[in-house]
């Protein structure tokens, strides 16, 4: 447990690494804005990345402690979203959090690997954080173990990723079907009222209402 | 935007500079961010230039080999032509205010969707081209020649933006990037480059009155249904006239809210109101349009379109003009109007026939939004309201940007909601009122293929949405904008699932007590009303009647 003990107390640091990092997956003259404002409202996405990776690190820290309390209820919106079964990670909670982050990331300008590689950039942050104490107290094995839920996180991320885009075709085919099917109802009432007009010509002629 | 970088940052410098300036970088063009390319046939419906088929992930765009010359004589004219495009190419100090308040820089973190950098797309070649210094320093001064990556880059970025003008509200010279936009565009139209889901609209509703291309019949039909719904909701059949000679008023709604839910719904709204009220007043299936996809063409297409209502106005000899819950119809109406088209003396002062109430702001164009119409009526009490039957409903209201900024109604729709909803939540002030997030789908971006680029725009609205929902259960975003009515359920439905979308006047209407109605069991979608347990002859009854709406869909359908 020493591994997790100085994890959580130098909590605040890597953090601040592993934010700076993600962030550094943006241009240059957007991490400066996303680092620097502070309003969820006027910053969603530096804020979300923040809140998210926080959830993140704490639901990593929590898996491993047998004396943990039971979590608290989840209190954020769609809480159905995600159940993975994940083997040692309670992957309701993670999936939460991770998708409230990957659905942002789905839709900018990046590739599935680096729409998810986020998570995988918290190793950097502990190695380099804690780079003598992994040495001088011999946490080897612990940061391996460690690392292994890391992994599985990325894992289903990969899955998070798919819904999110997965939602984004369905969301296009639904648009495209409204659509056609408003194009074909039209269509079809146009041919109606032609016919009717027709068959109301044709009967006005039989009944010799008028000439031809 | 600078900062002092961390020592630990410094330490990470790459010391090599970057490969390409982002002058000399050219623009990518990925797959959810750009919409399918103009077709020929709907330029060669208005009379646009190089009608032609072209795809924008093409390499040739097959233009005119004078391309250059066409684009920069058109520069030149539209800079003589408005003061204000010369002066807001040449006033920005490129202070940074507004690079962070673009609803599609916030979501995408695309330095090219600052606000600023997206002009500077238009300003360098200006500079390069109309301007000594950049004539003499080129670079230096910011130049740069109109290339074809240029060309394209234009093309890609100009269609990611929405016009929404939230930039100018914080940009200390007031330079309105809504208006660069659109010279930005006028320019792209000269050579035939413009998006099939603006100008497949735009010819419709030049050749047919509206967007869709419904015809006359397909109006008519579209409304009797609705007039179905409404006899099976109330009771009451409702009996509205179409191009009747002599009516007061002339009532104009944008065509989505004929078509598509919940669109719909607030046109039935609107027709049980009009109903309730014995108003005077007729539809047009000529001037079937309130909206105006020529906007995001051309000031010269924008004037053409609007044009219609007035010259049909004229034709039945109405008194005024009530327009519908629509966002650009608005900013047009209120600010462009009067100057290709107006004034409008053929017609009289708006005066309510309810209240009384004369709308001074509309003395010159004659034409009332329909939020200020009601909200004038609710004010006078004139309408028996229930809000009690929208109590299974926590309501938040979007502010679109053009009703808001672009005119200023700000109270009138949050009146009227108070008045006929018992639980209304305001999202954050810095998303509200004139600092209002756009959907992400105005200027004619609401297409399908740019899904992506939608879903990102719309973020800052939708996560002030996540905030009430959190907060306090919010599960209704209403708003006055048919954009808005069709843009904003894929938005909810990928970032804030379960929230609905509904328009004022969809509540309006269920809340209304209308004389002569039997007792009501379901709002206007066909859901029980709250408190109201459906006995099983009822249920029967609602599921008999979705069956054979679905029934006459099919039958419809083919």
């Amino acid at each position: 447990m020493k591994l997790y003990n100085l994890l959580s107390e130098k909590k605040s640091a890597i953090l601040n690494r592993w934010y700076d990092a993600v962030l550094d997956t943006y241009p240059s003259d957007t991490s400066g804005f996303l680092k620097g404002q502070k309003n969820p409202f006027l910053n969603p996405v530096g804020s979300t990345i923040f809140q998210g990776i926080e959830n993140l690190f704490e639901e990593l820290l929590y898996e491993k402690n047998p004396h943990s309390p039971p979590h608290p209820p989840l209190t954020q919106g769609g809480q159905e979203r995600g159940k993975g079964g994940m083997g040692g990670l309670s992957g309701e909670r993670a999936s939460l959090f991770l998708d409230n982050i990957i659905r942002i990331r789905a839709v900018q300008e990046f590739t599935p690997s680096r729409s998810i590689v986020f998570i995988l950039l918290l190793k950097n942050a502990i190695r380099e954080e804690l780079k003598n104490e992994l040495v001088e107290r011999q946490l080897l094995e612990e940061l391996l173990f460690f690392e292994s839920k890391i992994d599985d996180m990325a894992l289903l991320s990969f899955d998070i990723y798919m819904k999110c885009r997965e939602k984004l075709y369905e969301l296009k085919v639904n648009e495209l079907r409204r659509l056609t099917f408003g194009r074909l109802q039209k269509a079809d009432r146009i041919d109606k009222q032609e016919n009717d007009l027709k068959s109301n010509n044709n009967e006005a002629l039989e009944r010799k209402e008028v000439n031809k | 935007m600078s900062k002092t970088p961390k020592a630990d940052e410094l330490s990470k410098i790459d010391y090599m500079p970057p490969k390409s300036g982002w002058m000399d970088t050219p623009v990518e063009f990925k797959q959810g961010f750009w919409c399918y390319g103009s077709k020929a046939k709907s330029l060669e419906t208005v009379g646009f230039p190089n009608p032609r088929q072209w795809s924008p992930a093409d390499e040739d765009w097959k233009l005119p080999e004078n391309w250059q010359e066409i684009v920069l004589k058109g520069f030149k004219e539209r800079l003589d032509k408005y003061r204000s495009f010369k002066v807001f190419m040449d006033i920005c100090v490129r202070c940074g205010a507004c690079a962070d308040k673009c609803h599609f820089f916030i979501g995408s973190g695309d330095p090219k969707n600052m606000p600023v950098l997206r002009a500077e797309l238009l300003r360098s070649v200006y500079r390069g081209n109309f301007t000594k210094a950049g004539k003499i320093l080129g670079k230096l001064a910011g130049a740069r020649e109109l290339t074809y990556p240029v060309l394209k880059e234009w093309w890609y970025y100009f269609f990611q933006c929405t016009e929404c003008r939230r930039c100018s509200v914080f940009c200390p010279y007031g330079i309105d990037t809504a208006e660069i936009t659109m010279m930005a565009r006028e320019l792209l139209n000269l050579l035939g480059l413009n998006t099939d889901w603006i100008s497949g609209p735009a010819a419709n509703c030049y050749m047919k009155g509206n967007h869709l291309g419904l015809e006359p019949h397909a109006i008519t039909g579209n409304i009797e249904y609705m007039l179905d719904d409404i006899e099976s909701i109330t009771g009451i059949r409702i009996k509205p006239t179409f191009n009747r000679k002599g009516a007061e008023i002339l009532f104009v709604v944008p065509s989505g809210d004929l078509f598509a839910d919940p669109g719909t719904y607030t046109t039935m709204g609107e027709l049980m109101l009009f109903h309730e009220l014995g108003l005077d007043y007729t539809w047009s299936t000529y001037a079937s349009e309130g909206g105006n996809f020529g906007f995001f063409t051309s000031n010269e297409m924008a004037k053409r379109l609007n044009s219609k209502i007035y010259a049909e106005a004229k034709r039945l000899g109405v008194k005024w003009i009530i327009g519908g819950e629509c966002g650009h119809m608005w900013r047009v109406l209120h600010q462009y109007m009067d100057t290709w088209n107006g004034p409008a003396d053929f017609l009289e002062a708006p005066k309510s026939p309810i209240t009384g109430t004369v709308f001074e702001n509309a003395k010159s164009t004659k034409m009332v939004h329909i939020a200020e119409f009601t909200a004038d009526l609710i004010r006078h009490g004139k309408l028996k309201l229930d809000p009690r039957r929208n109590d299974h409903l926590k309501v938040t209201f979007h502010d679109s940007c053009n009703t808001s900024r672009g005119m200023g109604i700000l109270e009138e729709p949050r009146y009227i909601i108070k008045n006929v909803c018992s639980h209304f939540y305001e999202m954050d002030e810095n998303t509200i009122r004139e600092k209002t997030f756009c959907c992400g789908s105005g200027s004619g971006l609401n297409a399908s293929e740019n899904i992506e680029l939608r879903m990102r725009g719309g973020l800052p609205r939708a996560n002030a949405v996540k905030d009430v929902v959190e907060k306090y259960g919010v599960n209704m975003l209403a708003n006055i904008c048919a954009i808005d009515r069709a843009a904003l359920p894929p938005l909810m439905d990928y970032w804030v699932p379960g929230v609905g979308v509904t328009g004022v006047h969809e509540l309006v209407a269920n809340a209304l007590v209308m004389k002569g109605e039997k007792e009501r069991t379901t709002n206007l979608r066909g859901e029980p009303l709250p408190g109201v347990v459906e006995t099983r002859e009822e249920r029967r009854k609602r599921e008999d009647r979705r069956k054979e709406v679905g029934r006459r869909r099919k039958r419809e359908e083919g």
